[in-house]
């Protein structure tokens, strides 16, 4: 699930220049006659990795330019080479680019509502004494521990219309959360924000302990008040974790599967809450057209893509050391 | 915050942080408790319209209807065998690749760093179509197999990337000292390198299990027509009916997948935040 939670350590040996300079060798260390032996540690997760990520991921790309369909997977018909003409038919049906804007819009909405909680707790737990901040750890904890699918049938369940305590509180009759394409995207977006915030602040937190006191302890004597501590002493010190979670939020919300397809069933009345990922899956899987779901999929790999390498120019901006 | 003047002069705005905090852990709490409730509550009282927030007849209704269900035990099984596999069979593979990439200098060795870090990105929902034909050449479709190989391949490139840290941390001076008493590079790795980044292991393993455990897709997609290969999620789809949801049987499953997974971290919880903290840290 997570990612790179080390990405962002800070650079042990650093030349001039932000150029990350080697250890100097040392000759006769048996550290440094490595020969074959790194491969060799290397190897079990080479294969794994190359039969399982790389192999499949060229496969994509190949079955994403053929014709490949129900008659083809049963060996009815030969698969035929149609170059560009699935991504010619995806780029012409409107549903693609309607399906691409909910998703980069949910995914947007999904990173900025976590980013925000997440920090805000994380201040807000260096603000309390233990007690109540082992509560809300462990509340946080228990959130993040759900498993995607049960946390989707409890939601469902607490907003449902006739038997659930959300719309008996507030009042709203038998409203149908998941009816309305705004109102199912939003619950979705709950689900996905009570489950992705505890990452973000157990993180955040653990950045903000690292900080010397002594700065925050001049910060506040000055008079600064909370946000402006925030803004201009934290959020700085935090820049490399606060990447780090940013990027990895892109990437799970970019991503959504389970809460889309078990919370609107499979992507809503008439695939009004269809983000790419359920698209592909659904194109694949449900209606058999595997060479256009798996086209979806290059349009996805190709944006979580471009994505890392903004990623990866912002760690090497700050001399990490890879 | 040390100083007694400070704290003094926050104490207002201390208690109501706390209170705030209590309030949030209280809501974020909520939908689990109402999950296990729900699981407790008899048939009446869950498909009544008066939700209420407590029962007092709690019945086992719910779960004997999840256990009664056919097969279900092996499901639970199923899922076991697959989470435990992907987690032992990933850190072994993850720890000596880590040592690899950490304790070793050699040529790409920076370019094979990247790729680890960009196979993380990698949407594995993307895959599932070429995974799908990969699977069914190879005759995996329907066994466990289909669902260990692939989690395993996805939780690599992270468990890779955070068990760097933890064996860059080892110094490197402790190795020496081991070769020089005369110790192979085996028995080093194993024996003194090994125990040492076990804490780190034990971080990287919550990862791989949880997203394992969590697994909705690939069981969906790959285990098609044999049902005794299923997992958990697949025995909670069952309760979902066209006509009516069995809510109660549902909200009982949901709560005999979360409770492991719960468990699991509870345990490593302080490794998890310190592992997190570490990484954080230095």
């Amino acid at each position: 699930m997570t990612a790179n939670t080390t990405a962002y350590k800070a650079p042990e040996t650093t030349g001039a220049g932000g150029t990350p300079a080697r250890p100097p060798r040392r000759r006769g260390s048996p550290l440094r006659r490595t020969g074959w032996t790194p491969w060799l540690y290397l190897l079990p997760a080479l294969v794994t990795l190359g039969g399982l990520l790389v192999y499949p991921i060229y496969q994509l790309g190949l079955i994403s330019f053929l014709e490949y369909t129900q008659a083809q997977v049963s060996g009815g018909e030969p698969t035929t080479f149609v170059g560009f003409g699935n991504y010619a038919d995806l780029f012409g049906d409107s549903q693609f680019w309607q399906v691409l804007l909910a998703t980069v819009v949910f995914a947007a909405t999904c990173v900025l509502a976590t980013l925000f909680v997440g920090c805000a707790l994380a201040v807000l737990l260096t603000r309390v004494r233990a007690l109540p901040r082992l509560v809300l750890m462990m509340a946080a904890l228990g959130a993040w521990a759900t498993p995607a699918i049960t946390g989707s049938t409890v939601w469902v369940f607490l907003f449902d219309p006739d038997f659930g305590p959300v719309n008996k509180v507030l009042g709203l009759g038998d409203f149908s959360w998941t009816y309305g394409r705004y109102s199912a995207f939003a619950l979705v977006l709950l689900e996905v924000l009570w489950c992705s915030f505890p990452f973000v602040m157990v993180t955040v937190y653990a950045g903000i302990r690292a900080i010397p006191t002594e700065v925050l302890e001049a910060a506040s004597l000055d008079g600064a008040s909370q946000w402006r501590i925030w803004r201009s002493v934290m959020a700085p010190m935090l820049r490399p974790i606060l990447i780090v979670v940013t990027i990895q939020s892109i990437i799970w919300d970019f991503k959504v599967f389970t809460q889309i397809y078990v919370m609107t069933n499979g992507g809503g009345i008439a695939g009004q809450n269809l983000v790419l990922n359920v698209y592909a899956y659904q194109k694949a899987f449900a209606s058999s057209q595997y060479s256009l779901g798996s086209a979806i999929g290059v349009v996805m790999l190709v944006i979580l893509l471009a994505v890392t390498l903004v990623y990866l120019r912002l760690v090497r901006r700050q001399g990490e050391e890879l | 915050m040390s100083t007694r003047t400070l704290l003094r002069v926050r104490r207002p705005g201390r208690l109501a942080a706390e209170a705030a905090a209590l309030v949030i852990a209280a809501a974020v709490a909520f939908p689990l408790y109402w999950m296990v409730l729900s699981a407790f509550k008899p048939a009446g009282e869950i498909q009544s319209t008066e939700a209420r927030p407590w029962t007092l007849a709690p019945s086992l209704d719910s779960f004997r209807r999840v256990f009664e269900q056919q097969d279900f035990g092996r499901y639970f099984l199923n899922s076991l065998t697959v989470a435990g596999t992907v987690v032992i069979a990933s850190a072994l593979i993850a720890f000596l690749a880590a040592t690899a990439v950490t304790r070793f200098r050699f040529r790409f060795r920076t370019t094979l760093l990247i790729m680890f870090l960009v196979a993380q990105m990698v949407p594995v929902e993307a895959l599932t179509i070429p995974l799908f034909f990969l699977m069914r050449d190879f005759g995996q479709l329907n066994t466990l197999g289909s669902l260990i190989l692939p989690h395993l391949a996805f939780s690599l490139p992270f468990a890779i990337w955070m068990l760097r840290g933890f064996v860059k941390a080892v110094p490197e001076a402790l190795e020496e000292a081991a070769y020089i008493d005369g110790a192979s590079r085996t028995r080093f790795l194993w024996q003194i390198l090994f125990p040492l980044v076990f804490p780190g292991l034990v971080a990287t393993s919550v990862f791989s299990f949880i997203s394992t455990w969590n697994d909705f897709l690939f069981a969906k997609s790959f285990i098609i027509s044999d049902t005794s290969q299923s997992t958990l999620p697949m025995a909670l789809l069952v309760f979902f009916k066209p006509d009516e949801n069995d809510w109660g049987g549902i909200m009982a499953a949901s709560t005999v997948m979360t409770i492991p997974v719960l468990v699991f971290f509870v345990l490593v919880q302080r490794r998890l935040v310190s592992g997190l903290g570490g990484a954080v840290k230095d």
